[in-house]
């Protein structure tokens, strides 16, 4: 019998659900002039699911016949999730007004999202684990078409989905053959099962369903050589939703990721390992060297995460405790830096037309000092200069690198991050150093300069006290790897 | 000693003084005499605090003063450890010397942007005071690295023709090294599970990985000293830098490179040293010829005293890498002298740029009838550069040599080389921009130094001279400290050939 205590550790989830729902009548009854309500009460709920989360997490417990886990590590990624998601809320509420898209289905196509994402981060089964991230993917889909009368954003939208469909079509045959080679679906039987494999190995079959496993997920988090969709949908989609897929998915998928690999697969590591570093090194690498031709901010910034994730794998590749931590570190400060710039991206508006050139941006730093000194800060911050946050983040990944004897990897790795430094000292150098251009527009709401000006703080000031994210993100991955 | 935090109170006052800056409101004229005055104001009291070192330092011991030590980011082991020796304190004072003198200078060099350039001077002395106090391998590492934050808007903002092209090869050249440097220090940290400096210099690492972490620090160091052939970008930074950004650029920034063969490569990598010194000689001597050489036929004044910096900084490798008393030491003061005269030679260009607003040698000629003073205070670096006897580049200059004597005599001949071509393409220089006849017609109305100039230029001259005629109060804050570093090495070095005689 299930019993009501049986569902507490999935109450943040059914809080979100149940809102959502709750939402999706309210704007079906009210209409689109409900949207500005309906995104503020959006951005409540999650806040309050936050606090539910806070309050409900005591160790680690399973619900639903262990499909569904909830542990320190599911605790910090459902964190940065909520800040992504509400913050992509806020920026759109002006943005969408002004483009006349304001829409609804905006913030609740958000939060269901947010609810797939939070079902991957605590997926324990091959089952959850699809459902959550089809949940996912679906709602993101439409809000990347979100803009349906512009053929850019329709064509955002379509590939998205097409690509999206393919990869998710691989994972399935990738879970297919691992359920019919190890005769589980659970994470637990299989990690079991492989521990008992002792020296033989495990089989054929088992190695290519993980490697199509490892191609879906890769997919999600638009490492290469899955990448292709990226710059085409981060251009496409509007922005605030390009804020969006750059963060809270990309985290959610990454949770997936290391969950699946350092848990159930967590002692084939040999088997797994090499593709992670080859995967990781075409992404930093790509990353590196793609944007250095890109003039549109959107694509660069596209490619520019392509980079970060290929940063974030080398944690994975590691596959030890501090390989995890650093991986969560760097999220949280991808997360800021991300979510700062695409704030700096909204204020990219002339004539009440958004505008989207690098070179858009030109003498910036004369029209509107205050601006420029933030996107200047965090383009630091992404190339690694300390004594920003950025820095931080490479430091604890280069360290698990390190310390796992994967020296080549991190020397290509450092070395990608100063062709990278490239890309992100030319915005400076248009911003600085460059004859001004035409003003921007002063229509940047309150919320979102609010949001720019919290990023930047953290991302300047992260150094006085990096314990308070680093500490947590060490709790996490212990955690998850004494499960 | 007290507890005072004086070595933290050197390095982020600046910081506040930038954080004044920024909130100064008003019209444009009144913003930038605003700023200039907190900027010169604040980089005085950090000056006149940093006195209290020179003061407070005991020059007895060999061990890290005035420390402090504080946990920063426990998760890693870090503390915010602060602290100075014979080695570093020098530098200190040297960098809260030149901002209030590159200040001064900018004062009517710079009228567009005056707050943000301020505020990038400011950022800057706290990151290389902080580089030279930090006793923490990742705190050095941070400060180290964010030196390049200001530098390349100081280059890319305020630089001239080139400026952009200049300020990217500037900080992509330095980053390449750095990011090695941190593989390194992270090798370390694992090794050896800290990052404290005081620790790390007891611990012995094994020698079979001496070699590779000493090839990532040669990385970062050797872009940062700048040793040839990866000096390329020396000359370009120089050249399209405001004079004030040459100034910090020659004085400090590449003593940077230097500081950290003394402070990390020797001391705690001794095998590596040991196994590398030739390759260092070598490359310091054609450091030395080679760009003496290029110097020689340069056109553009500030071409020609980057090339002279290269080939100084030449010898301060060599001097570092004799590993003895002499060669250490003289490696320490030329780095001191030279942070003084190259900073005042950078000046002296900067003035009559100013004026004329072009650095090509061909265009001036004898100035000595215009402008006797500048003249005069051009000769007495000119010649410090050269290093004759009575000033500060003959002490560093004599000491590296004698101690490289010792050492090598080939490598010692080679050298000495260098100083004669160092005499040849600088006396030539002086000869053409302040000799000859005053032929040029928009030379004829130039005007002499003016007193603000002067205040910048008397205490660098003040400097130069004592150093030169009585070096005694700064060798005596140096000796302890390289006797300790040479010990030390020798013990290491005994100690490992020992065990290697055993092993056999």
């Amino acid at each position: 019998m299930l019993t009501l205590n049986q569902l507490m550790p999935a109450l943040p989830e059914i809080v979100l659900a149940c809102t959502c729902m709750a939402l999706l009548m309210l704007g079906v009854f009210r209409g689109d002039s409900s949207t500005r309500p309906v995104s503020w009460i959006a951005v409540l709920a999650l806040v309050v699911v936050g606090i539910v989360l806070t309050s409900v997490q005591s160790g680690r417990m399973t619900a639903f016949g262990g499909q569904f886990i909830v542990d320190d590590f599911a605790h910090f990624m459902k964190w940065l999730i909520i800040i992504g998601s509400s913050f992509a809320i806020i920026m759109s509420i002006n943005f969408n007004e002004q483009e006349s898209i304001a829409r609804f289905e905006y913030p609740v196509l958000i939060l269901f999202a947010t609810l797939g994402m939070f079902m991957m981060v605590s997926a324990n089964d091959l089952i959850s684990l699809y459902v959550g991230l089809e949940l996912q993917s679906l709602s993101l889909y439409v809000v990347a078409a979100f803009r349906r009368d512009s053929l850019r954003s329709s064509e955002a939208g379509l590939k998205y989905f097409v690509l999206g469909a393919l990869s998710s079509g691989m994972l399935l045959y990738g879970c297919s053959l691992i359920y019919g080679f190890a005769g589980t679906t659970s994470f637990e039987g299989l990690a079991t099962l492989f521990k008992g494999l002792g020296g033989t190995g495990p089989s054929v079959g088992l190695i290519v369903g993980l490697v199509f496993l490892i191609a879906g997920l890769a997919f999600k988090v638009s490492a290469v050589p899955f990448h292709m969709w990226t710059p085409d949908v981060y251009e496409g989609a509007p922005t605030p939703v390009t804020a969006f897929f750059a963060v809270a998915p990309k985290i959610a998928a990454i949770a997936l990721f290391i969950r699946v690999l350092t848990g159930p697969f967590g002692v084939l590591i040999a088997e797994w390992q090499q593709v992670i570093i080859l995967i990781s090194i075409a992404s930093m690498v790509l990353g590196a060297l793609a944007a250095i031709w890109q003039d549109n901010i959107k694509r660069l910034l596209a490619y520019s995460s392509i980079g970060h994730v290929g940063y974030a794998l080398i944690g994975l590749a590691a596959g030890t405790e501090a390989g995890i931590r650093g991986i969560l570190v760097y999220m949280a400060i991808y997360l800021a830096m991300n979510v700062g710039t695409f704030c700096c991206v909204l204020a990219m508006r002339r004539t009440s037309r958004m505008v989207e050139g690098i070179s858009d941006l030109a003498g910036l730093a004369r029209s509107q000092p205050m601006l420029a000194l933030a996107l200047a800060i965090l383009m630091f911050s992404m190339a690694g200069i300390p004594p920003l946050a950025g820095f931080f983040g490479k430091l604890y990944i280069f360290l698990a690198a390190i310390e796992s004897g994967l020296y080549t990897l991190a020397i290509i790795g450092v070395l990608a991050s100063v062709i990278g430094a490239y890309y992100y000292l030319r915005i400076i150098k248009i911003m600085y150093f460059d004859e001004p251009a035409e003003a921007f527009d002063r229509t940047l709401s309150g919320e979102t300069k609010t949001i720019l000006v919290g990023t930047t703080l953290f991302v300047t000031f992260f150094i006085i006290r990096p314990d308070i994210v680093v500490g947590s993100a060490e709790t996490a991955a212990r955690m998850l790897l004494a499960g | 000693m007290s507890d005072f935090p004086i070595l933290s109170l050197v390095t982020f006052l600046p910081l506040v003084g930038a954080l004044f800056i920024l909130i100064i409101r008003g019209d444009e004229e009144v913003v930038a005499r605003n700023s200039r005055n907190t900027a010169l104001w604040t980089s005085l009291i950090t000056f006149f605090l940093s006195l209290m070192l020179w003061i407070d330092f005991d020059r007895k011991t060999a061990a890290f003063q005035l420390v402090e030590k504080h946990p920063w980011i426990e998760s890693f082991g870090i503390n915010y450890h602060m602290g100075v020796d014979g080695i570093s304190v020098l530098f200190v004072l040297l960098s809260t010397l030149l901002t209030p003198i590159c200040i001064l200078a900018s004062w009517e060099a710079i009228k567009v942007r005056v707050r943000e350039y301020m505020i990038a001077f400011l950022v800057l002395e706290t990151l290389m005071v902080g580089m030279f106090c930090a006793l923490d391998f990742v705190l050095f590492y941070i400060f180290f690295e964010g030196v390049l934050i200001p530098m390349f808007l100081i280059i890319g903002v305020w630089g001239g023709q080139r400026r952009v092209y200049a300020a990217f090869k500037f900080f992509l050249y330095t980053l390449t090294g750095s990011v090695l440097m941190l593989l390194a220090i992270l090798a370390i940290y694992l090794q050896a599970g800290t990052t404290d400096l005081p620790t790390l210099l007891k611990y012995a690492l094994p020698a079979n990985i001496q070699y590779w972490l000493w090839l990532a620090f040669f990385a970062s160091f050797a872009v940062k000293v700048p040793m040839w052939p990866v000096h390329t970008w020396l000359p370009d930074a120089h050249v399209e830098a405001p004079t004030a950004g040459s100034v910090i650029l020659a004085g400090v920034l590449l003593k940077m490179g230097a500081y950290g063969f003394l402070r990390f490569s020797v001391p705690m990598l001794p095998v590596a040293t040991d196994f590398f010194t030739p390759m260092v000689f070598g490359l310091s001597i054609i450091a030395v010829i080679y760009t003496s050489l290029v110097a020689l036929v340069q056109l553009d004044m500030k071409k020609l005293i980057a090339y002279s910096s290269v080939a100084h900084m030449g010898f301060v490798t060599l001097g570092i890498f004799t590993l003895n008393q002499q060669g250490v030491t003289g490696a320490i003061y030329q780095m001191l002298s030279h942070g003084i005269v190259s900073a005042a030679l950078f000046l002296c260009v900067g003035v009559i740029y100013d004026r004329m607003h072009t650095r090509d040698i061909e265009r001036y000629g004898g100035l000595v009838e215009r402008m006797p003073v500048y003249a005069f205070f051009f000769m007495v670096f000119m010649l410090a550069s050269v290093g004759l006897p009575g000033t500060g580049g003959f002490v560093g200059e004599i000491l590296v040599l004698v101690g490289l004597f010792q050492v090598s005599t080939w490598a010692a001949t080679l050298a000495a080389t260098g100083v004669i071509l160092g005499a040849a393409y600088m006396l030539w220089l002086y000869r053409r921009v302040i000799f000859g006849k005053l032929t040029k017609d928009d030379l004829k109305s130039i005007m002499d130094m003016n007193r603000r100039e002067v205040a910048v230029f008397t205490p660098l001259l003040v400097l130069t001279i004592l150093m030169g005629v009585y070096p005694g109060p700064f060798l005596e804050i140096i000796e302890v400290s390289v006797a300790n570093l040479v010990d030390q090495h020798k013990t290491a070095m005994i100690a490992i050939n020992a065990l290697s005689v055993a092993g056999q």
